[in-house]
């Protein structure tokens, strides 16, 4: 049985020949990124030169998780099509982005988000309010990717959890700390090219054994576990439970901060359409490509032998790539999920130290009156305060559930993040109160839901039952969030902030006046 | 100079309105295909052909379908769009002059 064979947990000398290259060629780019990384500007934004297609890869690599390349790839080889309404609602956010988000924040801000949303509004509250519900989801999704790098890492290399914990901080800390965003960037195309290239060959591999045919494989599927496999199952038990978690993976796309921020890297709305054009492509083609996978774990490998190595299901794509390609093939799928680990972290890092140094520092406590060089210096240790924080939680929260927290981020953002721009975008009469009180109001409301519901009472404290009985919050917290923001607009008008609406228009659309071009 | 700012909320007005008919249709998309699967559970999983169930064509339809979206966006900014903001771009400069 592939189980017993299997030398995953054990260290290889090829993972790790794989993994000293990838590290060997990010840190040959951070040091190449560290002498273009001289202006605040360089650190958050490359200097605004990353091109559309550049842009494209990193946000794809920004936004493939190794959580979501094993997750689902396992979930597909365990209960087969219903792994499929994930990776459909993981891509469905995309499309929003471009339509909605991209060109407006290209041309309306900075650094953060949080430009946008102040642009004519008083700036002091709203971004001290933004930044905090900006933090909360980076906070959130953070965790969730340290704790799982420590399980994916110990499990895949062999290496204790805190150690896990402690090279993904540091390693990440060193790219963002020296190479900013430039290095950043590239950390996420190298990471989308192997991580693409990785499935596909791996695909490529499986279907050779089914003449090339997807279909062939999904029927052989069916034939060994039943035609229940192509059919969905338990997971869309509830329309109102998936309409729920629908909508946070639909609007929250568009309200995480590290996949907002990656729009101010490019120089124009043009480019920053193009590359959502780009990203929407390649994570459309990895969520195919997973599916594929997934259906060949179970054939090849077998349910049972992927489930005795994890039962989480977590292992069946690294099983794989064994099965049909032997220790190299492993180990190359282990340093990738490694590196696929260290992208989305790094990213989260840089947009939280946006947060807390532009925002928060610059803008808030030192109303804009910073130097050029104190504001990289203070960028800077923000990044360091961040990587301490997330090894810090990583191993606070060792062995403990965290699957809901990525969730949880998404619903923030749908609700916080998301209603806050629209309405500054598209909204006249919206407020300085009105957005304070939509950003509170739908992040303190995403935390309450999902306290109080199955997700935190039941899987996380073991409770018997819940106080209500939905999962992910959004359906109730995303409209709670406009409506507040609209009626606090309403009941308090403010007359600057509805008197720059068309000036922020002409901005948004003509783009940044020519003497700032 | 009020006739290139009524241009330009014409255009602003228009691009929004496009904006927003895409985000429904993706809307409509992808929450059809949840309530499918909510409701026409029996149906998602009859076979088109051997291999290919009514539900993996559709999910993979969906998938397709938030790219196509996308791309229509795209084409239509990168042909209509900014061909007439930069029209109205160099109409304001040459006010200015």
């Amino acid at each position: 049985m592939p189980a017993t064979q299997t030398s995953l947990g054990s260290p290889s000398g090829i993972a790790i020949a794989f993994f000293v290259v990838f590290i060997g060629l990010t840190l040959g780019i951070t040091a190449y990124a560290a002498k273009r990384t001289k202006t605040a500007s360089e650190f958050f934004t490359a200097g605004a030169s990353v091109t559309g297609a550049q842009n494209g890869f990193a946000l794809a690599g920004d936004f493939m998780s190794a959580a979501s390349f094993l997750g689902i790839a396992g979930l597909v080889a365990s209960s087969g099509f219903d792994g499929l309404i994930y990776s459909v609602g993981w891509l469905v956010g995309w499309p929003i982005v471009t339509f909605l988000v991209a060109e407006p924040l290209r041309n309306l801000g900075r650094y953060t988000f949080a430009d946008v949303v102040s642009f004519r509004l008083r700036e002091t509250p709203v971004r001290i309010a933004a930044s905090i519900s900006g933090l909360a989801v980076i906070a959130f999704y953070l965790i969730a990717q340290m704790v799982g790098a420590g399980n994916l890492v110990r499990m895949m290399f062999g290496l204790s959890y805190e150690t896990a914990v402690v090279l993904v901080g540091i390693v990440m800390l060193v790219y963002v700390l020296f190479g900013g965003m430039i290095a950043t960037t590239w950390v996420q195309i190298v990471k989308a090219i192997l991580l693409l290239g990785g499935a596909a060959l791996l695909a490529l591999l499986v279907l050779t054994r089914f003449g090339m045919s997807p279909l062939a494989l999904f029927a052989a599927a069916a034939d060994r576990y039943g035609a229940s496999v192509l059919a969905p199952g338990k997971l869309v038990s509830s329309p109102l439970e998936a309409i729920s978690l629908g909508l946070a993976l639909m609007f929250g796309t568009s309200g995480l901060p590290h996949v907002l921020m990656r729009f101010y890297t490019v120089k124009d709305a043009k480019t920053a359409r193009t590359s959502v054009f780009y990203a929407t492509g390649l994570i459309a083609l990895f969520y195919l490509i997973t599916f594929v996978l997934g259906f060949g774990a179970s054939v090849i490998v077998g349910r049972e032998a992927i489930a005795a190595v994890d039962k989480g299901g977590n292992m069946a794509a690294p099983l794989l790539a064994e099965a049909v390609g032997g220790r190299p093939m492993l180990g190359f799928i282990s340093a990738v999920a490694f590196a696929t680990i260290l992208a989305v972290v790094a990213g989260l890092t840089l947009s939280g130290s946006a947060a807390l140094s532009h925002d928060l520092w610059v803008r808030v406590v030192k109303r804009g009156k910073v130097p050029e060089d104190e504001q990289l210096l203070v960028a800077r240790i923000a990044t360091i305060a961040l990587a301490v924080f997330a090894i810090g939680l990583g191993i606070a929260f060792k062995g403990q559930n965290v699957a809901f927290m990525v969730g949880l981020a998404f619903a923030i953002a749908a609700s916080s993040t998301f209603p806050a721009l629209v309405l500054s975008i598209l909204w006249k009469p919206y407020t300085t109160r009105g957005a304070v009180a939509s950003l509170a109001t739908g992040t303190a409301s995403s935390l309450l839901l999902i306290f109080l519901s199955p997700t935190v009472q039941v899987d996380v404290l073991h409770r018997a039952s819940a106080f209500i009985p939905l999962k992910n919050p959004a359906v109730v917290s995303l409209p709670l969030s406009f409506f507040v923001g609209i009626v606090a607009s309403l009941l308090a008008p403010e007359a600057s902030a509805s008197g720059g609406y068309e000036a922020m228009e002409d901005r948004l659309h003509i783009g940044a006046p020519s003497s700032e071009e | 100079m009020k006739d290139g700012a009524d241009e330009s909320r014409r255009i602003v007005a228009r691009r929004w309105r496009l904006a927003g008919a895409l985000t429904a249709a993706m809307m409509a998309v992808y929450f059809g295909f949840i309530l499918l699967i909510a409701f026409a559970k029996p149906q998602m999983g009859e076979l088109v052909v051997p291999g290919l169930s009514l539900g993996i064509l559709l999910g993979a339809s969906v998938i397709a379908a938030a790219w196509v979206l996308t791309g229509v966006y795209v084409w239509w900014a990168n042909n209509t769009y900014d061909p007439a903001v930069r029209a109205l771009r160099e109409a304001k400069a040459k006010e200015r002059a």
